[in-house]
């Protein structure tokens, strides 16, 4: 039992494609390397000569996925370095394609990539044969989604709307309350969607995270606050340098972000709802605590529960944008341009995307930083392998191999964001 | 997934964002169709299913980047009777070809610690630099009814119904007043193929060219019209060098306006 070997070639379900390597000795885990060998692409090192408003388009092009959380962490960061108040109506849309983003992004994760993992399917396709009202709801949940996404920033993928300052065209009060007419049912769906979720058999597992996210005086975080931990950290954005440090290890191509001290840390879904609980909708609140999860929710399978949640909160936000709109006066807030430099924090659905850039006096990028979500929690999916290997080294080849791909999809490391490819090996000589 | 007599699909990723393959993903009222009328033996994206080849359709998304993806395009190419390539990265080397215009090697440095730990071409191509292509569906992204066409003609042995005419037939059509005529906005439209549905002009802002060049494009005339209209010569060389950079006639017009 203790010296054998388990060879899975290639990581699916998630974004991007990796590799991972469990090496277990007589019985002992000795090591677990989790490897991207997604081709590099540059972006930060073409970045520099850009112009500074094309940050938000090239930067979507990170991920197809999170598209805005790149454009938003880009056009806020701009908007720090020359000082741009974005707020009224043009931020309460800002909010409201985050929530597009957050909805179409988690229904993804949560029915076609994780759940087939918990039903025992190979895809969605798989689970639609058996289960096809489950999948059609799911997909009409998504599409709202990717409406939203689709009538504020263009289309779904890549949106062209998004700009520093605001957006080049805002909605029209009908446009959004045909949209709140789609929306309705779907916040219908989540409400189910949570406790369904919620419902799933996890894997008996706790650990002790050190979760990082925004924090908001008054909201959910999307695209502002400080950043805090459960672990004391409380910083502004602009000192995220000062406390994070990203690592170059010689098994990935995927950089890897630490904190100063060398400890991994979370970000994501998980993290979120641990530091702000009390600031999601109430609707989501209860239904997250009638379907039995804690307020402090430490296993990371039950991710998919909490992503679920979080759709439901941005469904009932986007409502309650939708309902309060009126048409700003202008799309966009009029700036001038001056050498600075600025930072930029969203929270994708994965976890918080960090941008610092500075820029010349004529608005051209001079140096470019983005840490994406992946790089932050690729420490941690380790961390949590090495654990699950653990305590779970007694089950078969097969069934252990399983738990892993799980556990790495409990992040869904968004790979191509951490710019870069899942493949699994277990090694047990 | 393995009723044997279906036709059998995979799908391919190169270097890429994944956003052109997520499109298919994203036809949520199409999705299940889809997956009705073809076997899907390949797609890890989406799915643990692997059935091995030959297949009679592939979808090619992103560009080739390092010497491994180089060998890897040649045994897809002969396990695939119909090779479609998808997206920008995949038809004209992405995004991540800036770096033909430089030395790779300061990028490398730029972002990476330990350059030595990194493995890659000096050059991001299209897969049609590397192997035969059948059909090469542009956009960045591409466009999903575009996808779902282009998939249903294969499907049907017949030639997809999509236009290579330029992004200012779409735009007419759709009824928007022109950026260009109305604003001065510079908008690369005139030159740049059609299948959004000429989404920018309809949000107040010029086309950056993210479908790539239309046939016969007439860039040098329409970057006259822009250096008339105030463009210095390097923000041409921006607009003509972004997610189509490599595409040839793009290129060629970058190239001209640097010093
Ligand atoms: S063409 Fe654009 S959308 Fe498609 S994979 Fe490449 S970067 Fe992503
Ligand atoms: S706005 Fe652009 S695409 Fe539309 S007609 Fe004018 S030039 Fe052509
Ligand atoms: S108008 Fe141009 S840049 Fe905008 S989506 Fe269409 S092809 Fe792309």
């Amino acid at each position: 039992m203790s010296n054998r070997r388990i060879k899975v070639d290639y990581m699916t379900r998630v974004e991007g494609e990796g590799a991972l390597t469990v090496r277990i000795k007589n019985g002992q885990v000795q090591d677990v390397k989790f490897r991207i060998f997604e081709p590099p692409r540059f972006f930060e090192a073409f970045l520099r000569g850009r112009d500074h408003r094309e940050a938000p388009d090239i930067t979507a092009r990170i991920c197809g996925i999170c598209p805005i959380a790149y454009q938003m962490s880009a056009v806020h960061a701009m908007e720090d370095a020359f000082g741009v108040e974005v707020g009224g109506q043009l931020r309460a849309l800002r909010r409201l394609i985050y929530c597009g983003e957050w909805i179409e992004s988690h229904v993804l994760h949560i029915f076609m990539l994780h759940a087939p993992d918990f039903l025992g399917y190979p895809d969605v396709i798989a689970v639609s044969k058996d289960h096809p009202e489950l999948v059609q709801k799911a997909l009409q949940l998504k599409k709202a989604g990717n409406e939203i996404v689709a009538l504020l920033g263009g289309r779904e993928i890549h949106p062209v709307n998004v700009r520093v300052g605001g957006f080049y065209r805002t909605p029209s009060r009908r446009e959004l309350d045909e949209l709140a007419e789609k929306l309705k049912p779907a916040r219908d769906i989540a409400l189910d969607a949570v406790s369904w979720t919620a419902s799933l058999p996890f894997p008996d597992v706790e650990r002790d995270y050190e979760f990082v996210a925004l924090s908001h005086p008054d909201e959910y975080p999307f695209c502002e606050g400080r950043l805090v931990s459960n672990k004391g950290l409380n910083i502004a954005i602009r000192e995220y340098d000062a406390h994070f440090a990203e690592q170059h290890v010689a098994h990935s191509n995927a950089l890897q972000s630490r904190n100063k001290d060398g400890g991994a840390y979370k970000v994501g879904p998980l993290a979120r709802y641990n530091l702000n609980f009390d600031k999601l909708r109430p609707i989501a609140r209860q239904a997250a605590l009638e379907a039995g999860l804690k307020k402090d929710c430490r296993n990371p399978f039950m991710s998919i529960a909490v992503r679920a949640v979080e759709t439901l909160h941005a469904c009932d936000e986007a409502l309650a944008i939708i309902e309060q709109y009126e048409p700003p006066e202008a799309p966009c807030v009029e700036y001038e341009v001056s050498a600075a430099t600025g930072y930029g924090c969203t929270e994708a659905p994965r976890g918080i995307c960090y941008h610092r850039y500075s820029v010349d006096n004529e608005g051209l990028i001079v140096d470019a930083q983005i840490v994406p979500p992946t790089s932050q929690n690729q420490p941690t999916i380790e961390a949590d392998l090495e654990h699950v290997v653990r305590q779970f080294m007694n089950l078969p080849d097969d069934e252990l191999t399983k738990r892993c791909e799980m556990t790495v999809r409990n992040y869904d490391p968004c790979i191509s964001c951490a710019t870069h490819f899942l493949k699994l090996n277990i090694i047990r000589d | 997934m393995s009723d044997g007599k279906k036709p059998k699909l995979a799908v391919w990723k190169f270097a890429s964002c994944d956003g052109c393959q997520l499109s298919l993903l994203d036809c949520e009222d199409e999705l299940l169709a889809v997956a009705e009328a073809v076997q899907i033996c390949y797609f890890p994206e989406a799915t643990d299913t692997f059935v091995k080849g030959p297949y009679d359709v592939s979808l090619v998304e992103g560009s080739i980047t390092t010497p491994h993806d180089a060998e890897r395009i040649h045994g897809i190419r002969r396990s695939s009777k119909t090779l479609i390539t998808i997206g920008a990265c995949a038809t004209a080397g992405g995004i991540q070809a800036l770096r033909n215009f430089r030395d790779v090697k300061d990028f490398t440095r730029i972002v990476y610690a330990s350059p030595e730990y990194i493995d890659t071409l000096g050059k991001s191509t299209p897969i049609a630099d590397h192997v035969k292509v059948d059909f090469e569906l542009r956009g960045c992204p591409i466009n999903k009814s575009q996808l779902i066409e282009v998939i249903a003609a294969f499907l049907a042995g017949r030639k997809p119904n999509v236009p290579a005419y330029s992004v200012c037939m779409e735009c007419k059509r759709r009824g928007t007043v022109c950026v260009m005529v109305a604003h001065g906005t510079a908008c690369l439209g005139p030159v740049t193929q059609a299948g959004c549905g000429a989404i920018c002009p309809a949000y107040d802002r010029g086309c950056y060219g993210c479908f790539g060049p239309k046939e016969t494009p007439n860039t040098s005339s329409l970057a006259h019209w822009f250096g008339e209209h105030g463009k210095h010569n390097r923000e041409l060389v921006r607009m003509f060098r972004s997610y189509n950079a490599y595409a040839e006639p793009f290129r060629a017009e970058s190239e001209a306006h640097e010093q």
